[in-house]
Formats: C-alpha cells, structure tokens, sequence
C-alpha cells in the first residue's frame, strides 16, 4: 500500500471521524518510523520539514524556545578554546567542513543538527594516536551569547588510547555536532559536560562509530543551562566493538535536560551498556531520557543492555524516561532494558535522621550515593572529585 | 544518672477514616541501666509509642511529654533527639539504595559523637561488632538494608546499637521473624550494649519468647493505648501461660 496524500494536503481531505494524531500524522512526511535505523538524515537544513513540536524527535523538548537553534543562520567560525587543549600531545587543529574527516561519524537526523552542519565553516579535529594514553580537555566558555554553530571531530587512531574532556561553560545559544571515530582496537573515553550558566540554550548531537575490537566509553554529564539536549547515537560497527555509554544529569527548578540515546549494534559480538541518572529537584525541573537500542540482523553474539533511573527530589518535576529496544537477530547473548522513576521518601529520612544525621546530610547522602554510579566511570580521579563537589553545590543551591 | 520520662502522653494518627487517637495517656519512667518490657496484643499502641518516643512525623502527639533528663524531647527534631541519645531499632528498616554501609555507619557515627571517629580504631571496632554479630565482613561494602533478609536488617539494627551507644535503646519488636538462632545472637547483641555502656531498654514486644534471652527488670501491658497493668518480670510469666485474654475482655457484652 502507498500513501499519496502529503503533509500540506491531509488537512482539507480528512474523513469523518477520521483525524490524524497530533503526534505524528498520516501524510507521507509523517509516517513514523519503524526501525530506528531507517530514520531520515541529511546535513541540509532544507531536507527537514519544520519543526512544530509535535514530531516524535521533539514532541518533549520545549522547541518554541530553541526556534532559533533550529531555524536562524548560525555563526559558524572558530572560537576561543582555553589552553588545556594543546598541551597534551594530541593533534588539535581547525579543519575546513571539507575535510574528509567530516561525516565519517554520522549525519544529522534533524532539522536542529543539520542547520548547525550547514551553518559551520571550521571543525575542530581532535586526534589521539600512539601508545601512550592521551589526555584532552577542551574547555569551552567563550561563546558568549549569540546564536553559534559548532562541529567537533574526534578520532582515536588504531589501538590508540584516549581520555577527551568536553566542557562547556559560560553563557552559550549552541547548535552543535561531535563526530567521534574510534578506529580499529582502539580504547576512547569522551566526557561531554555541559556546565553553562542558567539561560544557556543547547542542543548537541553525537555521531560515534567504534570499529574492531575497539571501545568508548561515551558520558553525558548536564548540570547547568536552561535548556540542554544532547543525543548520542553510537554505532558498534566493527565485530567485538564495546560501547559503555552513561549519563549523570541534575535538574533544578525551571531546567529542561534531555538527553536522546541511540544505541545500534551493527556487528557480531558487540556488547553494549546505557546507564544513564539523574535527580531533579524544584518547580519545573524537567528531564528527558530516550533510549533506542538496535540489535541489527548481522549482530549475532550481542551482548546489550540499557537502563535509566531517576531521583525526585521534590515536588513540581517532570521526568521522562523512554526506553526502546529493537532485535532483529534472534542469536544474541543478552539484552533488556530498565527504566524507574523514584522520589526520595519521607522513610529514608526517618531512618537516617534516627540515627542522628540531619536532614541536609541525609539528603546528600542518598543522592551521591545515587549518581556516584556514573561518576566513578568518569575515569578521571580529579574530575570525579571535582564532579562530587558539583553535585553537592546542585543540591545545595536549589533547596 | 539519665531518665527517659514519658508522661500522660496522648497520640493520634491521620488515617483514611479520619483522626485516630491511638496512645491515651501514658506513663513511663525508665532509668538508665533498666531493662522495661512493653507487652501487649496487637494494635495497643506499643509500636506508636516507640515511633512517637523517636519522633516518626507520622504520629501528632495531642498532649503530654517526654522528658530525657528534664530535657522535653518532644520538642526536638527527629536527629536531635537520635543525638541527645536516643536509638529506636526498627521493626522494618528501610532500604537507602546507593548508600554504602560503611558510609552510613561512619556518617552516623560522626553525627551522634561530634566528631569523626579515629580510622583505625573505628574499623576495627566495626569489624569486630560485626563478627559477634555474626555478620559478613562483605555487609560494609553493601548499601543500607538493600537486599538484607528479615533476619539481617535486625542484626544491623542492633549493630547500629552498639557502635552508637546511646543512653536509651527503644527495640520495635526486634524478635519478630527471627529464628532461635538469629534470636539468640540479636539478644546478645542487646545484653552487651546493656552491659557496655548501662543502656536502659525499652524492649517491645509482643510474644514472651525474647524475653528468655533478655531479662527485664519491668514488665508493662499495654492495652488499648494505656498501660493496664505492671510488675516484675513474674508478669511475663503469666503472660506466657494465660496469653491477653483476661485484657481483652469486652465490658458490657451479655
């Protein structure tokens, strides 16, 4: 069966009774996806409809306040990156949007991610090769607040190591896309932390592929901004490819932290982990998570895995948590997936406070003990001390 | 010498069906070193009392007070109150997911002495209260009462007795659920707390069974929210052998 009508003409030929879900319509541009995979991409601005907010990709993300993320021109030139980035033997260097290194990760699967594409004139490439271990940071806290576009490319060569910290703090309207190649055998850590101050917009799309016997370890780690979405979609495309990818967020009052994963096991023998935690706290704390994992027909063996838990800290938050798994091998080793949504109790604090800890440090004590999961695969003794400390400060500042 | 002082206290619950008035005007006085049993059939009032003495939000004293040393403890918050030396061991401890056992007991520690405890005496002093307790030395690296069967959470509860020392131990029926032999080591437990540190106890409960194993000095049996009788530990006795029946005894029935 086709369908023929299109999007603009479904309106005026409706049948009684008959009416198009507001989630997504009958019309030819609207048809739900039904495998993860086979969802639309291009990195023209032009090939995607516009978004309304009802889209299954946007429908829980506050659009009408990044419109200009997803629609305006966005400056697309070289920024100032803070000193840690050079001094570690890894190659940073600005790249033409011609460069071949572009697009070898992914393509944007919406309309936000491909203005951000067509938008940029430099990429930052980041490559890690040799033996030794490779440590980057690259802070980002310059972008000061005009509306910005940005594209990083990380590569980690054959059998390399690398451990590559991406912050963002300051004031930031940021459209942006991280490409992250992990080449055969090579073992990656890429931390994405989104620090920004309390009115920065940003949506980021992560493109990794992770070859032969290759690993990342990706991390999404959102505290500050107004508005923060950040999708990784990670391919495990060589056989035996690892893919650990986390999240730690936490929401205070009026904050909206999304996060949209896409977990898709290209290969055999592929094995996969999403975990991904977060806390809100105060009026209009609102968080996202989605979470797509693909086991394709050619990965056999696979091993997979995700889950997503969420701690309420009090009253007025929203939490969302999606989870979606997709098999289309029947020979696999394993995959489930889990997902709860929990409100810190009146019960605890009875039972910690029983035992003479007041109530501030009962509520610091559930609450690190809760996101320590993910800090502690941080990787990075200084930043997970330093991650430890931030947590607090969230606690602390919103009560 | 400390006294724990419950006088003419009233309590109520919020239930579905409205306010109900559960505890009707009781008196205690336990001293320190004192070992006072409170026994009575169910739905008497004896776990409201132990909830109320600790300060649970859940239960609105209507009127009285609970004196700690002439101190009013009710005018104290529920960790206040943990710190001027008051431990309840809990009927149903609760789970704290993410939230080692080791941490746990060092942050309470810390919060009851002031200050934090010497590292090396305190590991030592937990290894070894845990080992007559007969607990697993993997119990440090687990998170608080997760997973823990009926019988652990109360071992643990009486593991927190005894590295915190408190002046008063008010028990919620640590016995339920316990086989002879997990009774018997908890039981212990108590007896050393008891002989350690002169803890007055208020020890609830409903069956005359623990009661073998830890010897009251008082016994009291609560009936309908009010002490109905006292006496030495021959009221036990009886207990045993009659069971509540002659308590139960609805007045006016034809």
């Amino acid at each position: 069966m086709s369908i023929a009508t299109t999007q603009t003409s479904a309106a005026g030929s409706e049948q009684h009774g008959a009416r198009a879900h507001s989630d997504g319509g009958w019309g030819a541009a609207t048809v739900p996806v039904q495998t993860r995979s086979e969802r639309f991409s291009s990195t023209r601005h032009e090939d995607f409809a516009p978004v309304l907010g009802v889209e299954i990709d946007w429908k829980l993300t506050p659009v009408s306040r990044v419109k200009t993320l997803i629609d305006d021109e966005l400056d697309g030139s070289a920024y100032d990156l803070a000193d840690r980035g050079s001094s570690s033997g890894a190659a940073v260097e600005w790249i033409g949007m011609d460069d071949p290194r572009v697009g070898s990760a992914g393509t944007p699967e919406d309309r936000a991610a491909a203005n951000a594409w067509s938008s940029t004139q430099k990429a930052l490439s980041v490559t890690v090769s040799g033996d030794e271990r490779i440590a980057v940071g690259l802070d980002r806290s310059g972008f000061g607040s005009a509306p910005r576009a940005a594209h990083t490319v990380i590569t980690a060569k054959p059998n390399s190591q690398g451990h590559v910290v991406l912050r963002s703090s300051g004031p930031g309207v940021l459209a942006e896309n991280v490409e992250i190649v992990v080449e055969d055998g090579a073992r990656l850590t890429v931390v994405s932390l989104q620090e920004w101050d309390d009115y920065a917009l940003h949506l980021a799309s992560h493109f990794a592929r992770v070859g032969r016997d290759a690993s990342l370890t990706h991390i999404v780690v959102s505290l500050g901004g107004a508005i923060v979405r950040v999708n990784p979609s990670v391919h495990l495309s060589g056989e035996g490819a690892n893919g650990d990818l986390y999240g730690l967020y936490f929401a205070d009052a009026g904050q909206h932290l999304e996060q949209r994963v896409y977990l898709h096991h290209e290969a055999a023998h592929t094995v996969g982990r999403v975990n991904y935690k977060g806390a809100l706290q105060g009026d209009g704390a609102r968080t996202v998570w989605v979470g797509d994992v693909l086991i394709g027909r050619d990965a056999t063996g696979t091993d997979s895995y995700e889950q997503n838990r969420n701690l309420v800290l009090s009253e007025g938050t929203r939490a969302d948590s999606i989870p979606n798994l997709e098999i289309e091998t029947g020979d696999i080793l394993g995959a489930g997936h889990a997902s709860a949504t929990g409100r810190f109790d009146d019960e605890q604090l009875f039972y910690l406070q029983a035992r003479g800890i007041s109530e501030a440090e009962a509520r610091r004590l559930v609450v690190i003990g809760f996101l320590n999961e993910i800090v502690q695969k941080v990787g990075d003794p200084e930043l997970e001390s330093y991650l430890a400390g931030r947590i607090v400060d969230e606690l602390g500042a919103a009560s | 010498m400390s006294v724990l002082e419950v006088k003419d206290l009233h309590v109520s619950v919020e239930t579905e069906q409205g306010t109900k008035q559960i505890l009707k005007g009781v008196d205690l006085t336990v001293k320190q070193g004192e070992i006072h049993a409170i026994m009575g059939p169910n739905g008497s009032g004896k776990s409201t009392l132990a909830y109320s003495i600790a300060g649970h939000p859940k239960y609105h004293v209507e009127s009285g007070s609970i004196l700690l040393d002439g101190a009013e403890v009710l005018e104290m918050s529920v960790d206040e109150r943990a710190r001027a030396g008051i431990f309840l061991a809990m009927q149903y401890p609760v789970e704290i997911p993410g939230v080692r056992m080791t941490d746990f007991l060092r942050t309470a520690k810390t919060a009851i002495d002031g200050e934090a405890p010497a590292i090396r005496g305190w590991v030592k002093e937990v290894g070894e209260a845990m080992g007559a307790l007969r607990m697993d030395k993997s119990f440090g690296e687990r998170n608080v009462n997760e997973g823990f069967s009926g019988g652990e959470k109360k071992r643990h509860e009486i593991l927190q007795l005894e590295l915190l020392k408190p002046k008063f131990a008010v028990l919620d029926e640590t016995d339920s659920g316990l086989d002879v032999d997990a009774l018997k080591i908890v039981s212990e437990g108590v007896n050393r707390a008891h002989a350690a540190t002169d803890l007055g106890v208020l020890l609830i409960t409903h069956y005359t069974r623990i009661l073998r194993y830890i010897k009251p000095d008082f016994v009291h049996v609560f009936v309908d929210g009010k002490v109905a009788e006292e006496g030495g530990p021959e009221l036990a006795e009886r207990l045993e052998n009659e069971g509540y029946d002659r308590f139960l005894q609805p007045s006016g029935v034809a």
